[in-house]
């Protein structure tokens, strides 16, 4: 069980560093996710089934999702569509790019096929227990891309996008187009969901294209447990892995509510009610908090 | 050096709202130029810098620097070598960063790549420059600037923009938000940096004492038009009496509307 919910956090918690990247440091509610998760997931798994190189297949969702973020902040930054709609219209519109990649199927399974995890399995199966083999894959997986982010989010470029997020008219007054630095951002974002759903298509077995059905908002809910554990801090080392921890926590919590929801009368379908819940929870939590310290600092000031 | 040729601006068009903001402006702004720009709310003021600095684009005219058109080049190209500061002195630098991130993304302009130029070199530059303000700034590298007061952090942005040598720094009321101390303290290092490193630089302010003593040069603006360029000894001879006075003889109006025009605090 534990074992379980360690590893969809990590698989989405790849996803949760994307949201994270678009949501806190572009400061650019992106709703594409929902999209380019299934993307990524349907982009695997039809390179699986044509055979290609398996490594070739993720980098090939990768690309995927990095276009269909560059779409969608092309969109904001040349129609002057809000951030949300541009993002509502690329997912949209990636629902039926999604059932045609998927050859005009709605779910496609690759439970027999050879995909990375299967690889990776076969490796090392005779010296690792099993259930801890997918673990220690994800783990090294996960830990690659955060401290790439990390080092990403460290560099001039990275900086320079942090700051935008923040205070837009600063990085123009530094002679910096922030469309550039917004379509560079949103890409890279869905480029790491799409790597994401593509993990999860192998590790579920099959692409579906609901597959992306809520996943902002699990991602989202993701980010801010993940805020909750920390106060503050502006070290993005810091950040990211409370945004990885937040990611395992509330999928704790999903699994509680899937395996123990039926001693209150509760099904499947209440999950996403309990998202929302979730979310609205949080906010009030963090909101209330936000108003203490303004109480004390007043009394202080005073 | 830049020079607005018939220069005009209108806002909304064709509907009820339509503005007139600068009407038919000529203005040649020479190298080494300190001019200060005096006027009401609403004279145009914000919206002349506007123009130079490529917020927004005129409806008529042209605006070059030397001899390129730059009339319809965007903001953020003109920023690599016009420098701005806002009233608001949060806009110049970002809050949840810390001050020497900051000062690594405002150090050059320009795009940033993948690259980490952010190392003991360059904070040791960083703290030998922010001795300058004499603030104790340099002993708070690793803080966020959330963490800084206005005046702290419109001293930095300003000495950040000066440190990327413009060709042209366009300072907003940049004192007005600060409280007396601040403002004056960073008035001081306005003055300190332009005479230092020779920068040509346009200045507005509500305060006509202030006019009058910085700067070789006065513009007085009313009603989208500059009404009153003086420059050289002229300007030197000028006393706030008789700006009000030179007022009135070009606009005739009454001395009450300009204590609420050109109020002297």
């Amino acid at each position: 069980m534990i074992e379980g919910i360690l590893v969809e956090g990590l698989i989405y918690g790849i996803m949760v560093l994307g949201v994270f990247i678009t949501f806190r440091v572009l400061d650019f509610p992106d709703l594409t996710v929902d999209g380019s998760f299934p993307l990524g997931a349907a982009l695997m798994v039809q390179c699986i089934l044509l055979g290609t190189n398996i490594w070739l297949a993720l980098l090939v969702a990768f690309v995927g999702g990095v276009l269909a973020g560059v779409t969608t902040a092309l969109i904001h930054n040349h129609l002057k569509v809000p951030n949300l709609l541009a993002g509502i219209l690329t997912m949209t519109m990636l629902y039926s790019i999604n059932i045609r990649i998927m050859g005009n199927r709605a779910n496609v399974p690759v439970l027999k096929e050879e995909t990375i995890l299967s690889r990776v399995t076969e490796m090392f199966g005779d010296k690792i227990p099993e259930e801890y083999i997918l673990l220690i894959f994800f783990l090294m997986v996960v830990i690659i891309i955060k401290v790439l982010v990390d080092l990403f989010f460290r560099t001039d470029l990275g900086m320079t996008m942090g700051a935008m997020g923040n205070n837009e008219q600063m990085v123009i007054s530094q002679g910096v187009n922030p469309k550039t630095l917004k379509t560079i951002g949103v890409g890279l974002s869905n480029g790491l969901v799409a790597i994401s759903g593509a993990f999860a298509a192998q590790y579920l077995g099959f692409a579906d294209v609901g597959l992306g059905q809520g996943i902002i908002i699990s991602g989202l809910a993701s980010v801010m447990i993940g805020e909750f554990l920390v106060m503050k801090s502006n070290r993005i080392g810091v950040l990211t892995l409370c945004a990885i921890a937040g990611s395992i926590l509330f999928h704790g919590v999903m699994y509680l509510g899937r395996y123990y929801g039926y001693l209150i009368q509760m099904t499947p379908n209440d999950l996403n009610l309990i998202k929302g819940v979730l979310i609205i929870l949080l906010l009030v939590v963090t909101q209330s908090k936000k108003l203490k310290k303004v109480a004390i600092k007043a009394v202080v000031d005073k | 050096m830049i020079a607005l040729k018939n220069v005009s601006i209108v806002f909304n068009p064709g509907t009820v709202n339509e503005n007139q903001a600068i009407s038919n402006i000529n203005l040649k702004i020479n190298e080494g130029d300190f001019i200060t720009v005096i006027g009401s709310n609403g004279a145009g003021k914000s919206t002349l810098f506007n123009l130079i600095a490529g917020t927004i684009v005129p409806t008529q005219g042209s605006i070059s620097l030397n001899d390129r058109d730059i009339t319809r080049e965007p903001e953020f190209k003109r920023a690599r070598y016009i420098g701005r500061i806002f009233q608001n002195p949060l806009l110049g630098t970002a809050s949840n960063m810390s001050l020497e991130d900051n000062m690594m993304i405002t150090y050059k302009k320009g795009f940033k790549w993948l690259k980490r130029s952010l190392n003991n070199r360059m904070r040791e530059y960083f703290r030998t420059e922010l001795l300058q303000l004499k603030m104790g700034l340099e002993l708070r590298m690793k803080e966020n600037l959330a963490m800084f007061s206005g005046g702290q952090r419109q001293a930095l942005t300003l000495l950040m923009m000066v440190l990327s040598k413009p060709d042209l720094i366009l300072l907003d009321e940049h004192t007005a938000a600060l409280d007396p101390k601040n403002a004056q303290i960073v008035l001081e290092l306005t003055h300190k940096f332009i005479q230092e490193y020779k920068l040509t630089s346009m200045m507005i302010t509500h305060n006509m004492s202030h006019a009058i003593e910085f700067g070789n040069r006065l513009l007085m603006m009313d009603k989208g038009e500059i009404i009153f360029d003086v420059q050289g000894e002229e300007k030197k001879a000028l006393t706030v009496e008789k700006l009000i006075e030179k007022f009135h003889q070009i606009r005739h109006k009454t001395f009450e509307n300009d204590r609420t025009l050109l109020s002297d605090d």
